[in-house]
C-alpha cells in the first residue's frame, strides 16, 4: 500500500459523517465608499495613492520623483516616456535585481485592505513585484471593490499561473514588534488610481 | 535551548527568572491581542465570518477524502508534482530527494510549521543540505541555534540587544547595533544574496483549493515569493487539512487570518500558485503525521480546523508569562497543547495542563475551536491513560482518600490548621507547589463544622 492509500484509506475511515457546505453568499461587508475607503486603508498600512486622470500625470510625477540612472522598467505601453529600457518578459528573473522601479498594472483593487490584484501577465516576471526596490501599480477607481467577497466573486480569467493580492510594501515587525517597511520584497509601494 | 526531558513548569520556572523580561514578553503579547481586538471590532460581520469559516472546514474535514483527491487532480492537471507523506520521516525523504534530484545542498526556506514539526531542518543538516530560513523572524532563530517560541513571531522572545549581538557575529553588523530598521537592512542584504544564489526554496501552505489546485502562501515580508519566484525547485509542504473546498472561500479565510494574527486587515502578499512558471519545477507535499488519527477523536478533531494564526498564544495568560519554549514543540501555546498529546501522549501529557481553563483561547479563535474544552477533555484522557505527572497522582488520591470520609476530612482539616498556626515554616516553604509566586492565606480558627457545633443552641 502506498502512503496515498495508507492515507486516503484513514481519511475515509475517521472522518465524520459528512456535513453540508455553508452558503456564504450572505457575507458581503458593510456598504462604503469603496474608492475613499481604498485610500485611507493603503495609507494607514504604508501605501501611498495618487489620484489621476491620465498616463501623462502618472509619467509626470515617476520623471519628479526618479532621476536618471536608475533602472525603470514598465509593461504599459502608455508609460514608455519614463524608461529607457524595453522590458522583455524572459523566464530567468536574476537580472531584474536592479530594478529601482517597477509600474505595473493591477485588475482591481479591495477598499477593506488596500491590495490590488495582479496575475502573471501583468507582471513580465513573477518575481518582478517583490524583488524591485519600489513598487507602484496602476488601477482604475471604477474597479475597487468594498471587501475579499466580491473581490472572489469578480468575473476574472481563472486560468493564471500566478496570482496575488499585494497590499503595500513589504514589512516586519520581528525585532520587538517595531514596525519595519521594506523586508525582503519592495521598500515602497505606490498605487495610481486612474479616473 | 536544552528542554530534553523538562517539562513546561519546569521550563516555565527558567524562562520566569527573568521577573523584568517575563513582564516585557507578556506586555508584548497583550499589545497584539489588543491589535487583534481593535481590527475585529470595525467588522459588525466578524461573528458571521467565524462561524462560518467553521461550518467551511467542517465540510472539509467530513469529506475530506474527497477534497484531497480532487485537489490532487487538479494540481496535477496544472503542472504540479503531488506527493504523499504519512509522517514526518517520509516528508523529510521526499524533500531531501527532490534537492539530491537538482543536484544541489543547498536550499532557501520560508516559514512552515509543518517543517519545524517534522524537524526538517535538523534532518537535512545531518545529510549534508544546508537551509537558510528566510524569514526574519525565523533567521534570528536559525542563528541563535534555537526553535521559534511562536508561529507567527517566532523570535518574541528576543530583545533588539540579543538580535544585534547575533547580527554582529554573523552578518558583520557593528557591534552595539541594536536599531530594528538597520539590524533589518542588514537582514535584506544577506537574504537578497540568499534567494538569488539558492536553486531549490521551500514554502508553507495556507490554503489549499480542491476546485482549483492552487496554494495560497501569505507573508509580510515578501520571503516566499522571493524565493520561490527566484528557484529553479519550488516544494511547498502542507498538512493534509489545510484544504478547502473553493476558491471563493478564500474571501472568509483571508479576512480573518491577520485581524485575528496580528490586527492586520491582510498580509501584504497573498500569493495563489496554480502552475510551475516556464521552466519550474512545482512540488507539493501532502503530510498526514498524525492527523488522521486525530480525525478520529471525535472529542479533538476540531483542533484540525486550525490556520494558525497564533491569536490563542496571545491572548493566553500561561503562554504570555512563560514563553514559547515551555511547550516544547513547534506548535506552542494553547492550540499546540492539544495538538500534541495527539502525537505523544507520553512526551506531551504536561501541555494540557499548562492551562488556567479560562477559555480565552476559544473566544478569540476565528475557527471557533473549543480549545478550552479539549484541554479539559486531554486531560481526563492522559489520567486514564496513565500518564498523569507521579505528584498529580499522589495528591489525587490523597485527595480521594480525604473526602471519602467525614472523620478523615475533619481530622485533616484540623491538623491542616493547626501546622499553619504553630509552624507555617512547614507550608510556606520551596516543597509546597502552592506556596510558588504566593504567600500561603491566613489558616482560620476553626471550621464551619466546629463553629456550627459550638453555637447551633
Amino acid at each position: 500500500m502506498t502512503s496515498r492509500e495508507k492515507i486516503l484509506a484513514a481519511v475515509k475511515q475517521n472522518q465524520p459523517e459528512s456535513v453540508p457546505m455553508p452558503d456564504i453568499a450572505f457575507l458581503t461587508g458593510e456598504p462604503v465608499e469603496a474608492t475613499e475607503k481604498f485610500v485611507t486603508t493603503l495609507t494607514t498600512i504604508g501605501g501611498r495613492v495618487y489620484r489621476v486622470g491620465s498616463y501623462d500625470e502618472i509619467a509626470a510625477i515617476v520623471k519628479q520623483n526618479y532621476t536618471g540612472g536608475q533602472r525603470i522598467i514598465t509593461l504599459i505601453p502608455e508609460l514608455a516616456e519614463i524608461t529607457t529600457e524595453v522590458f522583455a518578459p524572459q523566464p530567468a528573473a536574476h537580472h531584474l535585481q536592479d530594478v529601482e522601479l517597477a509600474v505595473l498594472k493591477a485588475h482591481f483593487g479591495v477598499a477593506e485592505n488596500g491590495a490590488v490584484w495582479v496575475t502573471e501577465e501583468l507582471l513580465g516576471h513573477r518575481a518582478l513585484p517583490f524583488i524591485t526596490q519600489h513598487l507602484a501599480v496602476v488601477v482604475n477607481a471604477a474597479d475597487i471593490v468594498p471587501t475579499m467577497h466580491q473581490a472572489y466573486a469578480r468575473n476574472i480569467d481563472l486560468s493564471y499561473g500566478y496570482g496575488a493580492f499585494i497590499a503595500g510594501p513589504s514589512k516586519t515587525a520581528d525585532i520587538e514588534q517595531s514596525l519595519v517597511i521594506g523586508a525582503h520584497g519592495s521598500r515602497s509601494m505606490t498605487v495610481f488610481l486612474m479616473g | 535551548m536544552h528542554t530534553e526531558g523538562k517539562d513546561h513548569a519546569e521550563l516555565a520556572d527558567i524562562f520566569n527568572k527573568d521577573e523584568k523580561r517575563v513582564d516585557w514578553h507578556d506586555e508584548t503579547l497583550w499589545f497584539i491581542r489588543a491589535k487583534r481586538d481593535k481590527a475585529v471590532h470595525q467588522l459588525p460581520e466578524w461573528e458571521d465570518l467565524r462561524n462560518t469559516a467553521s461550518q467551511i472546514k467542517h465540510n472539509v474535514l467530513s469529506n475530506l477524502d474527497k477534497y484531497l483527491v480532487e485537489f490532487e487532480a487538479q494540481a496535477q492537471a496544472n503542472g504540479i508534482t503531488v506527493h504523499w507523506a504519512a509522517d514526518a520521516a517520509e516528508h523529510n525523504r521526499i524533500v531531501h530527494q527532490l534537492i539530491k534530484d537538482e543536484g544541489v545542498t543547498q536550499m532557501v526556506k520560508s516559514k512552515s510549521m509543518l517543517t519545524e514539526e517534522c524537524g526538517l531542518n535538523e534532518y537535512l543538516a545531518e545529510h549534508g543540505i544546508e537551509v537558510i530560513d528566510s524569514d526574519l523572524g525565523e533567521r534570528i532563530v536559525q542563528l541563535a541555534k534555537e526553535p521559534p517560541s511562536h508561529i507567527v513571531l517566532p523570535c518574541i522572545h528576543k530583545k533588539k540587544g540579543e538580535i544585534g549581538d547575533l547580527f554582529h557575529m554573523y552578518l558583520g553588523t557593528p557591534s552595539g547595533l541594536d536599531d530594528p530598521q538597520q539590524l533589518t537592512e542588514a537582514a535584506r542584504i544577506h537574504l537578497r544574496d540568499t534567494f538569488l544564489t539558492r536553486k531549490v526554496a521551500l514554502t508553507g501552505v495556507n490554503f489549499a483549493i480542491a476546485e482549483t489546485g492552487e496554494f495560497v502562501v501569505c507573508t509580510n515580508e515578501g520571503n516566499a515569493d522571493m524565493g520561490a519566484h527566484l528557484a529553479n525547485v519550488h516544494i511547498a509542504c502542507m498538512g493534509i487539512e489545510k484544504i478547502i473546498p473553493q476558491r471563493k472561500h478564500l474571501s472568509v479565510f483571508l479576512r480573518l487570518l491577520t485581524r485575528s494574527a496580528t490586527g492586520q486587515p491582510i498580509t501584504t502578499y497573498s500569493s495563489h500558485f496554480k502552475k510551475p512558471r516556464e521552466g519550474q519545477q512545482m512540488h507539493l507535499v501532502l503530510v498526514d503525521n498524525g492527523r488522521t488519527v486525530q480525525l478520529g477523536r471525535e472529542e479533538f478533531r476540531n483542533s484540525l480546523k486550525c490556520i494558525r494564526c497564533g491569536a490563542c498564544m496571545n491572548t493566553c495568560p500561561v503562554y504570555r508569562r512563560s514563553g514559547g519554549h515551555s511547550y516544547h514543540t513547534a506548535v506552542a501555546g494553547p492550540i499546540g497543547s492539544i495538538l500534541a498529546p495527539n502525537l505523544d501522549m507520553k512526551k506531551y501529557a504536561d501541555l494540557p495542563f499548562a492551562s488556567t481553563l479560562c477559555g480565552s483561547c476559544s473566544n478569540v479563535c476565528p475557527v471557533k475551536i473549543d480549545i478550552h474544552d479539549q484541554l479539559y477533555k486531554w486531560r481526563q484522557v492522559l489520567v486514564k491513560e496513565g500518564y498523569a505527572p507521579t505528584v498529580k497522582k499522589v495528591g489525587m488520591q490523597v485527595m480521594t482518600t480525604t473526602l471519602n470520609s467525614p472523620t478523615v476530612y475533619r481530622l485533616a482539616g484540623k491538623m491542616g490548621r493547626i501546622v499553619m498556626k504553630y509552624a507555617p515554616f512547614a507550608v510556606n516553604n520551596g516543597l509546597n507547589p502552592w506556596y510558588k509566586n504566593r504567600d500561603m492565606p491566613e489558616p482560620p480558627k476553626e471550621s464551619f463544622g466546629e463553629w456550627y457545633k459550638k453555637n447551633r443552641k
